[in-house]
């Protein structure tokens, strides 16, 4: 009988099994930034211990960065607080740090795999639920609490407890103007939110095959929107490929031999699973979030559910639409939108920014709506603006700015206000997630973000795409 | 390093309804600003205890008089799921809450409140409801939880009460504490990064 990825990499990684019946898990890439770590730096301090791996730590600047006005020091003191205690700490500690002004800072899991610091096989861990992107690579990214970095930054060790493995077969071609966004939002709006706890989810069939590492990213990103707190996809051509050349991957010969030991890595054929879940990826169509949780959604032909239809979901349904504002059975197209928002570590990726302009351009935003572009590194910004693709948002109306977490979540000066209606291109819709506690988030893919900005209300860009494709 | 003993908690409850209970609800990404987590407790689900101000009936329970100095929270299912923010189980129990009773909890959740000694026990579907049910008729209800015995009592019920075996005993003998653990034989930790080739540049023989 095979196994499957997890199952070798967690077995990989054992250190032994404590007296509580957790595995001691070593940890090979450790990855910080300044929001869910000056707690755990400060019990180090404590107890004076130090950092066990400062070879394998790495840290940045995301979550509270500002994305417009970065001049020291902030005019937000706590946020100002925050990065000068991460920049002591990284000192203190001999960590590394990409700090403001740093050509490679941006959103922890965006530089992580750009910089080759995420490879297939590793053990990776982040004070972040959405390090499950990194499962992209083949390796088990693991969300954790702020007392959990204390344990990895003093033992480069986690205690855990094991998971299953449901694999998620995603077969068929997706249509112009679908993307991965679309399929991770249809796969937690079946599966549901909780449907992924105590499971790792494998994504496998020929649609995820064919994606590219940064639509590969967005599918494993959202798995902790399903439960899951590990996702990932088996590495293949399109993974080494991406890898090779890039700044810690490794070069020539060694880069070689990490070939062979990364494709041993991934699971074998005969493996077993837990679960098995076939999704067509032929009758996707677009999808939008209509509640207050990611697996509130429906295709964007459909209509927002009524209360009466929902059956035992009734009372879930009845609160969603309450704040929402929304009326149930009305159509999800043509709904009015206040804000556009294309960002986060779901959709922020040069491929994203690259959609998004391809809508945008020669058209403007509406004028009722505010949009802004936020690329999720400084390295795709600087891409990006080598392509033009700044110039195409900034003539349609759009802000461009530096990369930040932004508005995914109300940690920085980018917040909704009051009860604004934002069409966005994170991961989150729950209530106040965008920084005002009546604040309405619309959760889709960048492309279908830039058609909102453009008409001012939800629209299906499969519209537009084929427009585009008679032009 | 040893941690204080939980192996029974007694104190009355506050139920909290609703499934799929976000970490963003229970404290708003706004109060992470700060690098300590001082004072949490006075911004637990701030931006709901703001929008069910007012008449008593439809009060946040949390704002409920009713339940001040409650002890335990009663939840439904996949409580504290979304973001990893540990600040969530840290405001709770700064709040002054020792355990958390309900159907399900989200994993991160879950291991989070365990490493700050915040018990997470689950209870039937039926059983949270009746609990639920009898606490708001009777608020100054006394609830005892045994994780040992792996029973919730009070006064005229009873019923049982679930949680892994791993946390049962961190929490029983004091081992919720991890690090501790963790580096008690940092040689073997060593050694598997010493076998792992990603870790050695993969020099040599894969
Ligand atoms: S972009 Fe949003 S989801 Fe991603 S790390 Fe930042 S705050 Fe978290």
């Amino acid at each position: 009988m095979g196994k499957t990825l997890l199952q070798k990499v967690w077995d990989l990684h054992t250190v032994r099994t404590l007296p509580t019946g957790q595995t001691q898990l070593f940890i090979g890439l450790h990855l910080v930034h300044e929001v869910t770590s000056p707690q755990a730096f400060d019990a180090l301090r404590a107890r004076g211990w130090r950092v066990a791996r400062t070879d394998r730590t790495f840290a940045t600047v995301d979550h509270i960065v500002p994305t417009r006005e970065r001049a020291r020091p902030f005019l937000d003191l706590l946020a100002e607080d925050m990065i000068a205690s991460l920049e002591r700490n990284c000192r203190e500690f001999g960590i590394r740090l990409a700090g403001l002004d740093d050509s490679r800072q941006g959103i922890v899991h965006v530089i992580g795999p750009e910089l080759g610091l995420t490879q297939p096989g590793m053990t990776i861990a982040c004070g972040d639920s959405h390090t499950s992107t990194h499962g992209a690579f083949g390796a088990v990214a693991l969300g954790i609490g702020t007392s959990q970095v204390r344990d990895v930054l003093a033992s480069q060790c986690l205690a855990m407890e094991p998971m299953k493995v449901r694999r998620i077969r995603v077969t068929g071609l997706l249509s112009p103007g679908v993307y991965a966004k679309d399929v991770i939002l249809s796969i937690i709006n079946r599966l549901g939110v909780g449907g992924g706890v105590g499971y790792a989810y494998e994504y496998a069939g020929d649609t995820i095959e064919r994606m590219s590492m940064d639509e590969r990213m967005t599918i494993c990103n959202m798995s902790i929107e399903g439960g899951a707190r590990v996702g990932y996809v088996n590495p293949d051509e399109t993974t080494f490929q991406y890898l090779k050349g890039r700044p810690f991957a490794p070069e020539g010969e060694a880069f070689d031999r990490a070939r062979a030991w990364w494709q041993a890595i991934a699971s074998d054929r005969d493996a077993r699973y837990d679960d098995d879940v076939v999704l067509r990826a032929g009758e996707q169509a677009p999808v939008v979030t209509w509640g207050v949780n990611p697996g509130q959604s429906v295709p964007v032909t459909g209509r927002v559910p009524t209360e009466r239809a929902a059956g035992s979901d009734a009372k879930a349904v009845a609160d969603a639409l309450g704040y929402m504002g929304f009326k149930g059975g009305e159509p999800v197209a043509g709904m009015k939108i206040d804000v556009a928002f294309i960002g986060s570590c779901t959709n922020s990726r040069l491929s994203d920014l690259r959609e998004a302009a391809r809508i945008v351009r020669g058209h403007r935003v509406a004028p009722h709506v505010n949009a802004l572009v936020v690329p999720g590194s400084a390295s795709v910004k600087r891409a990006a603006e080598q392509e033009g693709l700044d110039q195409i948002f900034r003539d349609a109306g759009f802000e461009w700015r530096g990369a930040g977490c932004s508005m995914c979540l109300g940690m920085n000066p980018d917040k909704l206000v009051g009860p604004q209606v934002c069409a966005s291109s994170s991961n989150r819709n729950f209530k106040g997630r965008q920084g005002s506690p009546t604040g309405r988030t619309l959760l889709m893919s960048p492309a279908m973000v830039a058609a909102a900005a453009v008409a001012g209300e939800i629209t299906d860009v499969r519209g537009l795409v084929a427009e585009q494709v008679e032009a | 390093m040893g941690a204080q003993k939980i192996a029974r908690i007694e104190g009355t409850a506050l139920p909290m309804r609703g499934d799929d209970v976000d970490t963003d609800r229970i404290i708003p990404a706004r109060f992470l600003r700060s690098v300590t987590f001082d004072g949490l407790e006075d911004h637990l689900f701030e931006d709901e205890r703001a929008g069910a101000a007012g008449a008593a009936a439809s009060r946040h329970p949390f704002d409920n008089p009713q339940y001040r100095g409650a002890s335990i929270v009663l939840v439904n299912r996949n409580f504290g799921c979304g973001s990893s923010r540990e600040h969530a189980p840290q405001a709770l129990q700064r709040w002054g809450i020792r355990a958390v009773l309900g159907e399900s909890f989200s994993e991160i959740f879950f291991g989070n409140s365990l490493m700050i000694g915040l018990a997470c026990v689950t209870a039937a579907p039926e059983h949270v409801r009746e609990l639920m049910t009898r606490v708001e008729a009777q608020p100054a209800v006394r609830l005892r939880l045994d994780l040992q015995a792996g029973t919730c009592t009070l006064d005229g019920f009873s019923c049982p009460i679930a949680l892994p075996a791993h946390a049962r005993d961190a929490l029983t003998t004091g081992a919720w504490d991890t690090t501790g653990l963790l580096l008690e034989r940092y040689e073997e930790v060593d050694a598997v990064g010493q076998r792992l080739p990603y870790v050695t540049g993969f020099q040599g023989r894969a």
